[in-house]
């Protein structure tokens, strides 16, 4: 008894000591001078404009870093960063530099919120994400009744931007269903299709069911739809030979890459010939499947960025993140960095000029901004209705001699 | 050390209504001090966020110690109950919230029927599981869990002029032709139920945990919970004193299923997203962490075992990347420490050196009046 | 006829890896009594030493193998010494919460070290395969399945009849007793997980090998299947993990083939509850025999 009680107080003191700790930090963190803000006082040196930049904007950013889906937290991360160290090295915004924040969230709803919070306590003022659908969903919750302005990368479910403050750089899983039945029926690439989705995932299941509606509207056959789930998403044999015995002419893959780069390699083995279309998720099949690349030759796939683009806009974000990071972004980078230069563009818009605005009015008036602005991002030309939805369009391409071609 | 040699005179309480009262005060100590931080406006967004998802899992804790700790059987599904009674529960607030507006009326209705539905699939899922022991119980368990896991994520169920919809494919929701203008899309597969109202708030959630605590308590000492505990302690012994284990040990653990609807519930309107992959083994492991932290016999221990080990991981936040890896630490060297017999001795010794000084304390004090 | 046919191979093909890793999960349950449920994520640890460590190392494709396992070996008796063996006197259920800390710990180690963005790993197994009517059977197949056999073989033989290994039985049968006859416990328990850890990474290799992409979360999954598969089989009991690793691969298999691929997870998890209740101590499981 008394063991357990000595175990249980430490770890309560620790707690305290934690949370306490972080308690000190936010006076310091709105003055801009804590260690976390390195780059904020390298730049100055830099610049040497040190007397006319006053004060940090507070950026929040939600994500995984940790559990399953790590991946897509830790590249909207460092896109992010890449991105404000960019703009605090020229001089930061309106007068003032920005300080990103981000906080982990498991890919939880539940620690989402929590981030959240944390983040508020940490004087957050404009939200940028979350990076996954369910989380953002239930941050888009909470943010409403703060009225925090929230910008997130990634978060393709509908609901993530059904409120009046929230906007997105990525498409909504129903416009890239809706778009990819159409392009491939416009383009005639086939007319018996399969589709290979997730069954536990928010992003697959969302894309597969608007494709599956709109397919029938524009005379697509869906032949078979064949799923895995999260528990068991490593043997796709039966699925593959499913697909096989169903004499589809095409495989449509709403899927990430990295189940898809195992579909691909289990597919051939099992010889499957059939064409394969998919959506932005695909994009780093080519990096995954590393000295199998051939395998994902003749791959279509509609998406805003592609990490080896010879674009030059693409190219000169690809190499900059390489250079800092030491890997080859994937497209949740190029949507995170695209959205810290949006609400570059909005603050500057509005003419938010004092940094310790509260987030309610900055709310307000990025909001209205938002509608004004056009960014011209690595993840193509956008502007924003008030749905909260971006207009731009996705490029299809296929890839070819292992890099991605333009079809149109 | 374990026996009383002197028996002076009947104590005022029994032990475990003693035991009892002290629980009950640690709980208003706790909710005393809660509402004071809080109304001191020191308290932050974080912990005000923190307390409801706190109270959630302190009662899927304890409803899970009746099974584990209570009736000594290793269960691995606490979640699949939280996931019926939050999927319940969040149904019927969405159903209802345009008929019964006011929380206060439709939240409690929503709690009791989520915890209801729970129960009613604990007994249902008790027949089999009871029958059998040890690892077979724990993997059949974590088995029914991850079923009702994988029956969530596929169910479709939309409402519309013409009636109820349900489904547990998405080609039969894309081939049924609805009334588009009264349609409602409830449960969409995957992806969850949305926009279930924001109704748990600190105060019901922590009303709920007392009443959750003054039920099992008052159970652990009816004949019932003894009954209970005896067939843990000898199954063999107890089936021969005539006990009925089997209908013992279904009652806690259709109680224990009800209190981890409930604690579904509350969490599902914490939170205006649902998802059924949350409620996955990984979620009846971490609450099974939290029940055997807590030692497994005392609730209160429980309670507080499952405050600190919830909140861990977000005052760690500080640490960034090395959060989860440190509370991986902290987890190993608790459990170590709590149950290494070297560790053990060196603190029993502590304490019986304790006792003696406060005893020669006593007796000194004594021989003074 | 013939497609039903080819579903059971790769079914088999499927279970022949779970019930490579469930060989590791019954032998360190059914001596040191306890769920390892690390034992994936050594596997994972593994597989990170064979295709990233060794790999950029430049070892040779049999130098790379034997690192990974003896990484493995090293790795699963520090982890016995530093976390389970203070816990010797304590319940299975306090040990097992240690294990689940250990999971958590290698998961985010790994995380941390080798980052979290997936790598494609390229099969050690030399490129062939057995043609079987329609279908052909993958060279990893055939090697996985002809590893298996040898490891069960293997323990077998040794459990029942080497001197070390009648230690285990007899730990595992009583082990108060078994100290009293002079066996030496604590040796004979970090025995068991350096064997137990081994095996995790001859697992890793051939695993990453067939499934050919590896993550800090890579074992979690495949460590609660096989440990399902353990159970299938009478948990302890090593020619019970065989077979319940492929049965579990074939039902899952046939599950997803014959009623729906989107409800296999829950389909695999009704049967084993079915076949539990019918025979309450897994297929090959002893009978309980109750003391008083």
């Amino acid at each position: 008894m008394t063991k357990r009680i000595i175990a249980l107080a430490l770890a309560a003191l620790l707690s305290f000591a934690m949370l306490t700790a972080c308690g000190d930090k936010q006076p310091a963190a709105t003055d801009g001078t804590t260690a976390s803000d390195s780059a904020v006082s390298d730049s100055t040196d830099a610049t040497g404009g040190a007397d006319e930049v006053k004060g940090t904007l507070v950026i929040g950013c939600i994500g995984p870093i940790t559990g399953a889906a790590a991946v897509y937290g830790n590249n909207v991360k460092n896109g992010a960063q890449l991105a404000v160290d960019e703009i605090n090295a020229a001089g930061g915004v309106n007068g003032y530099y920005l300080d990103f924040k981000f906080q982990d969230d498991e890919h939880d709803a539940e620690k989402s919120v929590n981030a959240y919070n944390k983040l508020m306590d940490e004087g957050m003022q404009v939200l940028m994400g979350t990076v996954t659908s369910a989380p953002c969903i239930a941050v888009a919750a909470v943010a409403l009744d703060d009225n925090m302005f929230m910008l997130t990368p990634s978060g393709s479910a509908v609901e993530c931007v059904a409120n009046p403050n929230a906007f997105r750089i990525c498409f909504s899983d129903p416009d890239q269903g809706i778009g990819s039945a159409d392009y491939i029926a416009e383009h005639q690439l086939a007319s018996k299709i399969a589709v290979f989705y997730n069954v536990s995932d928010v992003y697959s299941t969302g894309i597969y069911e608007k494709f599956a509606a709109e397919a029938a509207v524009k005379g697509l056959e869906v032949v078979t739809a064949q799923a895995f789930t999260k528990d068991s998403a490593t043997d796709f044999s039966v699925q593959i030979q499913k697909i096989k015995e169903s004499g589809a002419e095409l495989v449509f893959l709403p899927i990430y890459y990295q189940e898809a780069s195992l579909f691909l390699e289990q597919a051939a083995a099992a010889g499957l010939e059939t064409k394969y279309f998919g959506c932005d998720g695909l994009d780093g099949v080519i990096g995954q499947l590393g000295d199998k690349a051939a395998l994902a030759e003749g791959v279509m796939l509609l998406t805003p960025f592609v990490a080896d683009s010879k674009e030059e806009k693409s190219a000169a974000f690809t190499a900059a993140y390489e250079k800092a990071f030491g890997e080859t972004p994937i497209q949740f980078a190029a949507d995170a960095y695209d959205a810290i230069y949006t609400i570059k563009a909005a603050l500057e818009e509005a003419n938010v000029t004092d940094p310790d605005i509260d987030c309610s009015s900055l709310s307000d008036a990025l909001t209205a901004a938002m509608l004004k602005i056009t960014v011209d991002g690595v993840t193509g030309s956008m502007t924003w209705s008030e749905s909260g939805e971006p207009t731009k369009t996705p490029k299809a391409m296929v890839i070819k001699d292992g890099t991605y071609a333009s079809m149109d | 050390m374990k026996t009383k040699t002197a028996v002076k005179k009947a104590p005022l309480l029994s032990r475990e209504a003693k035991d009892r009262t002290i629980t009950y005060i640690m709980m208003a100590v706790i909710f005393v001090a809660v509402q004071l931080y809080l109304a001191s406006g020191q308290a932050g967004r974080s912990f005000k966020g923190l307390l409801v998802p706190t109270c959630v899992y302190i009662l899927a804790a304890i409803s899970l110690n009746l099974v584990v700790g209570v009736s000594g059987e290793l269960s691995l599904g606490a979640a699949g109950f939280m996931c019926i009674g939050a999927f319940t529960g969040s149904v019927f607030s969405i159903i209802t919230s345009a008929s019964i507006p006011n929380a206060a009326i439709r939240f409690p209705v929503a709690i009791l029927l989520g915890g209801v539905v729970a129960a009613i699939f604990g007994f249902l899922i008790g027949i089999p599981v009871l029958r059998l022991r040890g690892d077979y119980l724990a993997i059949v368990t974590l088995a029914f869990g991850e079923i009702i896991k994988s029956v969530f994520n596929n169910l479709y169920l939309s409402i519309d002029k013409n009636g109820v919809f349900l489904s547990m494919s998405a080609e039969a929701k894309a081939a049924h032709v609805f009334d588009l203008e009264t349609k409602r899309d409830i449960i969409k597969g995957a992806q969850g139920i949305t926009g279930t109202p924001r109704d748990s708030s600190f105060v019901i959630c922590f009303v709920v945990v007392v009443i959750a605590l003054i039920i099992m308590l008052n159970f652990m000492d009816s004949k019932q919970g003894r009954a209970v505990m005896a067939a843990r302690d000898n199954r063999i012994a107890a089936e021969a004193m005539g006990v009925n284990v089997t209908r013992a040990k279904m009652t806690a653990f259709v109680m224990s299923a009800f209190f981890g609807g409930v604690a579904g519930v509350l969490y599902a309107h914490n939170l205006s997203t649902l998802q059924a992959v949350k409620f996955d083994y990984n979620l009846s492991i971490l609450i099974l962490v939290f029940v055997v932290l807590g030692g497994m016999r005392k609730m209160r221990n429980i309670v507080i075992s499952t405050a600190i080990l919830y909140i861990l991981p977000e005052a760690l936040r500080a640490l960034n990347d090395y959060r989860m890896l440190i509370y991986a630490i902290v987890l190993i060297v608790m459990m170590i420490v709590n149950n290494n017999a070297a560790i053990k001795a060196m603190v029993e010794k502590l304490r019986d050196g304790l006792r003696d000084r406060a005893k020669a304390g006593k007796k000194e004090e004594g021989g003074e009046a | 006829m013939s497609s039903f046919f080819s579903y059971l191979i790769t079914g088999v093909s499927l279970g022949s890896i779970y019930a490579l890793i469930a060989l590791g999960y019954t032998m360190v349950y059914g001596i040191a009594k306890m769920l390892n449920f690390a034992h994936g994520d050594i596997i994972m640890i593994g597989g990170y030493m064979t295709f990233v460590v060794g790999q950029s190392l430049g070892l040779p494709v049999w130098a790379t193998i034997l690192f990974g396992i003896a990484v493995c070996t090293l790795l699963g008796v520090t982890i016995e010494k530093i976390a389970y063996k203070p816990l010797r006197s304590a319940t299975s259920l306090a040990v097992l919460i240690t294990a689940i800390g250990v999971s958590y710990f290698l998961q985010n180690a790994a995380l941390l070290g080798f980052g979290s963005a997936a790598r494609t790993t390229t099969s050690v197994v030399p490129k062939f395969s057995i043609p079987l009517g329609d279908i052909r059977v993958s060279g990893e197949t055939v090697v996985t399945i002809a590893v298996s056999v040898l490891i069960m073989v293997g323990l077998t033989l040794f459990v029942n009849y080497t001197k070390s290994g009648k230690a285990m039985r007899a730990v595992s049968e009583d082990r108060g007793a078994a100290q009293l006859m002079g066996i030496n416990v604590n040796a004979t328990i970090s025995l068991t997980f350096a064997i137990g850890s081994a095996l995790a990474g001859v697992a890793a290799v051939l695993l990453c090998s067939t499934y050919t992409q590896l993550s800090p979360y890579t074992g979690a999954m495949p460590g609660i299947k096989a440990f399902t598969a353990a159970v299938f089989g009478g948990i302890g009991s090593i020619p019970g993990a065989m077979i319940g690793g492929i049965v579990l691969g074939v039902i899952e298999n046939l599950s997803k083939a014959y009623i729906s691929t989107q409800l296999s997870d829950a389909i695999v998890f009704a049967v084993l509850i079915v076949v539990l209740l019918v025979k309450p101590t897994g297929i090959m499981g002893k009978k309980i025999s109750e003391k008083v």
